[in-house]
């Protein structure tokens, strides 16, 4: 008997792997030194712990360690990216291309930069994939484009952008390329020589490590990248961020990497064999099921799905034992279904329905066995319940009703 | 979010979930809401000749709330004559129920499913007296919206 309730939402967050938590805790008691005390041995403890940390990110995405600026979080790190060249280039240029499916901290620091009148910003579509068109970001490139910004997986879908392909069209034209990573980094492999990006953005918790800490690789050299901080103080890395480290964090920031790296082939097959027979099973069970993303250029854990005729939320509230994520309007805070799901073009009802699966590290057969039996039994105790579901079955086209909402 | 104990309650166990024939003079149709905006309440009344709610049923597509809202309508109105269900307001759905700010449109739209239902038996009613046939085309969306 599987263990309730069962944890499958490792796109939100991911537990401490406790291989990760045994090289972290020495940094709270004992080697409890602020790194940037350069004059004992307490100090040089801690830089030496970063100095760790830094290498072992480093090493994983194929960045030298003098490229990683240690960060509170992905969302700092993609803010200080967008606005941090913005500001930097002003007297180059203000134009920005992003894309609309996009993590909010990109598009919300592109916003920002908008209502300030410090630069017009793209936002290029993307396919009924969620991909984005190598060919529409070069069209959208002008004089003025001083970045591009564009994730490498969706946090939503899945999907996994062509980022070799634009990494090369930005190297072609002369424009900084900034990749939110987040959900790539660890899980597939990820290498900014090889993919031409400039600044990088990854986060500790989605790959097995704390919460609080995340990274921006900054190129150093082809192009030289130069950032205004966003954060000023003390000058901590190399005057790009200020604030103490948070040594603990970052220590147990680059245990996480350092294992993803060795695992990465193992993990990424266990996962997607996982996510495959969880797919499988749920379209095997029932009718209806939608696949929202790319079917192959996908990360390996991601599932989401629309089972369409019922409510994302109220799927959830039937599976309470399950942590899934939905993009119905009801469970997000701005009461709007999933931007990322609408973007695809599908129906706008969906979104509605849309149910994303996130397969980890610590997840078994049995719990995917489990969910899969969970989730087709209340999608069909659902339908019997929702007036959509009757009426597609006596043969009316929901699209022909003159809804009155 | 935390669902309340009564909302759990309709949720599990939902109260006359179903469908009456459309086409029974004797039944009232309701279909509010819209697929897009994420919930859509059928309510089905089946009235007297004199005017009383004698049964219900429904169906929700929507989240818990939308459900549990629309479940304990259905017991609710039952027993009561149509003047008085036409008086029922949103905010008994929300106290019963103890629904948050952010899920009182689903009260909202009990109360209208049950305005809209009774409004569909008055108009077939009154299509049926007059000797005319009754039913004609998509149910529920014949009658006059009862929000505009």
């Amino acid at each position: 008997m599987v263990k309730l309730p069962i944890y499958m939402d490792n796109h939100a967050t991911t537990p401490v792997d406790p291989r990760v938590l045994d090289a972290m805790l020495p940094y709270f008691t004992q080697k409890f030194g602020n790194a940037a005390s350069r004059n004992h041995s307490f100090g040089w403890e801690g830089e030496e712990a970063v100095d760790k940390a830094r290498n072992q990110l480093a090493a994983l995405i194929n960045a030298k360690s003098k490229e990683i600026i240690f960060t509170s979080g992905a969302t700092e790190s993609d803010n200080e990216a967008i606005k941090g060249v913005v500001e930097f280039y002003k007297d180059k240029g203000n134009h920005v291309i992003t894309c609309v499916t996009e993590h909010k901290a990109v598009l919300d620091s592109c916003r920002a930069l908008e209502r300030a009148g410090k630069a017009s910003v793209t936002y290029l579509p993307v396919d009924k994939y969620g991909m984005v068109d190598p060919d529409a970001v070069r069209k959208a490139i002008t004089d003025k484009t001083v970045l591009i910004s564009i994730m490498y997986a969706n946090n939503e879908v899945g999907t996994i952008h062509p980022i070799r392909e634009i990494g090369r069209i930005a190297k072609e034209r002369g424009v900084i390329f900034h990749c939110d990573a987040v959900q790539a980094v660890g899980k597939i492999p990820v290498d900014v020589e090889r993919d031409g990006i400039d600044l990088l953005a990854m986060s500790g918790h989605k790959i097995y490590g704390p919460k609080g800490v995340g990274a921006l690789y900054v190129r150093a050299k082809g192009p030289r990248v130069r950032l205004t901080p966003i954060i000023d103080g003390g000058g901590h890395e190399r005057g790009m961020r200020s604030g103490t480290l948070n040594v603990p964090g970052i220590v147990g920031f680059g245990a996480a990497c350092e294992l993803s790296g060795q695992e990465m082939q193992s993990e990424a097959e266990r996962m997607r064999s996982l996510r495959d027979k969880l797919q499988a099973g749920l379209f095997e069970r029932l009718d209806e099921v939608y696949l929202n993303g790319h079917p192959t250029e996908r990360l390996p854990g991601n599932l989401n799905v629309s089972f369409a005729y019922v409510e994302g939320e109220s799927l959830l509230m039937g599976i309470s034992d399950v942590a899934v994520s939905s993009g119905s309007a009801c469970t997000s805070a701005t009461l709007e279904p999933s931007y990322v799901i609408r973007a695809l073009g599908t129906n706008e009802e969906l979104a509605h329905s849309s149910i994303r699966f996130g397969v980890g590290r610590f997840n078994t057969e049995e719990e995917v066995d489990f969910v899969t039996e969970r989730v087709s039994r209340e999608v069909k105790r659902l339908r019997e319940m929702s007036p959509l579901y009757e009426m597609a079955r006596e043969g009316i086209d929901l699209k022909s009703v003159n809804w009155r909402a | 979010m935390a669902y309340s104990n009564k909302v759990l309650d309709h949720y599990n166990n939902p109260r006359n979930v179903g469908s009456f024939a459309k086409d029974d003079p004797g039944v009232g149709t309701g279909v509010v809401g819209a697929p897009e905006c994420g919930d859509v309440m059928k309510l089905q009344l089946r009235i007297s000749d004199n005017g009383v709610i004698e049964d219900a049923r429904f169906k929700t597509f929507g989240c818990g709330s939308a459900i549990a809202s629309s479940s304990y309508v259905t017991e609710l109105v039952k027993g009561k004559h149509i003047d008085e269900a036409m008086t029922i307001k949103n905010t008994v759905i929300v106290k019963e129920l103890n629904l948050p700010p952010v899920k009182i449109h689903c009260s909202v739209l009990a109360e209208d499913a049950i305005k809209a239902a009774i409004t569909d038996w008055r108009t077939r009613k009154g299509a049926a007296t007059a000797g005319e046939a009754s039913g004609n085309g998509e149910e529920g969306n014949s009658d006059k919206s009862a929000r505009g």
